[in-house]
């Protein structure tokens, strides 16, 4: 017990006490707005388990924010916080339903030809912040924010301009560059679950693969730790860090080939952000920016969207209420300093009985 | 040449009443920002400014004030903006968390917020229509004066005045003030500041809620000028904008107007570029990513270095 505070536990404790602040404070809110917090969140928990469709729609929402919570928490490893997921999402989502619309080849090539290219446009997303950080020093943040609207714009114009078909959205893809599965469908009661889900677990494996178990990974971590040390020791810090921030874009890129290549299978003009970058700085934070972490704040975050759909049909409130609780345990993850204040505060009184 | 002047009339005042939420909200941020606490959270105050001035007007409406309620509203906005901020306050000043993730949480909590009051209020996704709208004015007098006269004093919002006022009282105050003066000392050297007996924590706790005063002003006049009403696509981007406006303005009140009315004229030639000879073959969306590439070459040291306040970001 005594060394909670500094044991591996405590990493876990962190989120578990955050995530119980952020129901309570949904249950406070449902309260004041005149709802029953007890009929909200049982509508919250059937409409994530309360029917097969639900659950698999609730594993499809978790599919890019698995990819866009390792992408943020790759480049956190590293040091640098990039905010510009949401553009690198866009970018790789085009890229794929480019490449899965303008190609004819069989599906073993057409299907990782069209992945990779949401991978590169994604990683491509990330090299500039990562190249102005290296080199110039730009801070990434305001960078990768403003290639956000760069994204979202230059791909707008471009479906506009080259890919129209129909309303507001090209062509469907090709079957041979499709992630969707009949199969997972069908067991899912005709959820848009697709194959993308395994690969998403797979990014999991990989991204704890490379920065546990690699060379590059060491050195990313390193710099991510002191760049000073880093440097003194003979590590390229500006090399990791653009390597950093083009990895990361490229997980990034491929969930947005998750979105175009499974759950839509087109793409189309964004009116706004698809906000699942940012869902991913949640992900990563609440994930303690670990591979499993990421899968199980993936699945929290995504069944508290999907429930929510439930929560207005059921109990009659406003969806928007994920969203609060998304926002709050942020708060209280981010803001952990109060819960290890109150630890060492009960701590202390302990001891000075 | 009547032709380019008559253009320019269009679009110098709809550049300047596009640059005006941009520009309070710029200007927010550097109160903020000079203290050293970042605030990516601008987009979620602008959010949480444009709900209390809608709601607020509509308030004002049905209690019957009038022409007076967008005023009211304005005012609302000010005063739920800056207590709004707080959250950022506490979570990035008070409990040393990450101020740029404070910053993002604060936007998911503004929109969060807003949308769910919306929908128990008004059992729908956007607010009704304001009807006491502001109206576009001429200036006596001023209004009159050939050429100038036209372009910047006529069919404008008096709102857009109240933002170019404000900017001369925060040059003001923080550069002549020593109120401003212990601002910045306690964005670029905290520590030094404290020695000198200045309270940091208070001075940043200040600008946060100055820039939620600010910022809320900026969202309740873009959806009381420009929108009408309120929903989760009123504001969409424009703190982020904003932001941009104050890094390119290399956090300087002038200089963030510069930025802003640049912004502005982007934003309002993005629109009207297909009357004006020889723009309209420029695709449009080179006008709308021209003030984020702005920014990025800005702060790559293109069009002069863009220098923060040394402390920003620093959370201890």
């Amino acid at each position: 017990m005594k060394n909670l505070l500094t044991s591996r536990w405590f990493g876990l404790f962190i989120p578990l006490i955050a995530i119980g602040f952020g129901f309570f404070a949904g249950a406070l809110i449902m309260l004041i707005s005149g709802n029953n917090p007890v009929t909200g969140y049982v509508a919250l928990v059937e409409g994530v388990f309360g029917d097969l469709y639900y659950f698999g729609e609730t594993l499809q929402q978790m599919i890019p924010l698995i990819f866009s919570g390792i992408a943020v928490a790759f480049a956190f490893r590293t040091g640098l916080l990039n905010i510009g997921v949401e553009g690198q999402l866009i970018v790789g989502w085009f890229a794929a339903v480019i490449v899965g619309i303008s190609i004819e080849a069989p599906l073993m090539i057409h299907l990782p030809l069209a992945i990779l290219g949401g991978a590169i446009a994604g990683a491509l997303w990330g090299f500039v912040p990562g190249l102005l950080k290296a080199r110039l020093q730009v801070h990434e943040v305001i960078v990768t924010i403003m290639m956000n609207y760069i994204a979202m714009h230059v791909a707008n114009a471009l479906i506009r301009a080259y890919f129209q078909e129909s309303g507001q959205r090209t062509a469907f893809i090709h079957d041979s560059a499709s992630l969707a599965s009949e199969f997972l469908a069908e067991i899912t009661n005709f959820s848009r679950l697709h194959w993308g889900f395994f690969l998403a677990v797979l990014a999991c494996v990989l991204m704890w693969f490379l920065l546990w178990k690699t060379k590059l990974g060491f050195e990313l971590r390193s710099v991510g730790h002191n760049r000073q040390a880093s440097a003194y020791a003979g590590m390229n810090v500006n090399t990791n860090i653009i390597m950093s921030m083009s990895i990361s874009g490229g997980f990034a890129g491929v969930g947005g080939a998750m979105l175009g290549l499974g759950t839509f299978e087109y793409a189309e003009i964004l009116s706004s952000f698809t906000d699942y970058g940012f869902d991913g700085i949640a992900v990563a934070l609440l994930g303690a920016s670990n591979a499993i972490g990421i899968f199980f704040s993936s699945f929290l975050f995504g069944g508290l969207q999907q429930g929510a759909n439930n929560m207005q049909g059921q109990a009659n409130v406003a969806p928007e209420l994920a969203d609060i609780i998304i926002a709050l345990i942020i708060f209280f993850v981010a803001s952990s300093y109060l819960i290890r204040w109150i630890y060492s505060r009960l701590q202390s009184k302990k001891e000075g009985k | 040449m009547a032709d380019i002047l008559q253009i320019l009339y269009t679009i110098v005042p709809a550049a300047l009443i596009a640059s005006t939420p941009l520009l309070l909200t710029a200007l927010g941020g550097l109160f903020s920002e000079r203290s050293g606490v970042v605030n990516i959270g601008l987009e979620g105050l602008m959010v949480m400014g444009a709900f209390s001035g809608i709601v607020g007007t509509l308030f004002f409406e049905s209690i019957g004030f009038g022409f007076a309620s967008p005023w009211m509203g304005m005012l609302a906005a000010i005063i739920l903006g800056a207590v709004f901020s707080l959250f950022h306050a506490v979570a990035s000043i008070t409990l040393k968390a990450d101020q740029i993730v404070s910053g993002v949480a604060l936007n998911f909590l503004a929109l969060g917020l807003s949308v769910f009051i919306v929908r128990e209020v008004f059992d729908r996704g956007q607010t009704d229509a304001i009807s006491a709208r502001l109206f576009r004015i001429d200036v006596p007098f001023l209004s009159e004066i050939p050429v100038i006269g036209p372009m910047f004093f006529s069919r404008i919002y008096a709102t857009t005045f109240l933002a170019f006022i404000v900017v001369a009282i925060v040059w003001y105050v923080i550069f002549k003030t020593p109120f401003g003066l212990r601002l910045r000392s306690v964005g670029e050297h905290p520590m030094a500041a404290d020695t000198m007996g200045i309270k940091v924590t208070r001075m940043r706790y200040i600008g946060v809620m100055l820039s939620g005063a600010l910022g809320g002003l900026g969202g309740a006049i873009f959806a009381i000028t420009t929108a009408g009403n309120f929903s989760a696509g009123t504001i969409v981007g424009q703190g982020f904008m904003a932001l941009a406006a104050l890094i390119f303005g290399k956090w300087h009140p002038v200089g963030a107007m510069g930025a802003a009315v640049f912004f502005g004229f982007a934003q309002a030639l993005s629109i009207s570029a297909q009357q004006i000879p020889g723009l309209a073959e420029i695709p449009q969306v080179y006008m709308l990513i021209l003030p984020y590439v702005l920014t990025i070459l800005a702060l790559a040291g293109f069009v002069g270095k863009a220098e923060p306040p040394k402390a920003l970001n620093q959370t201890d």
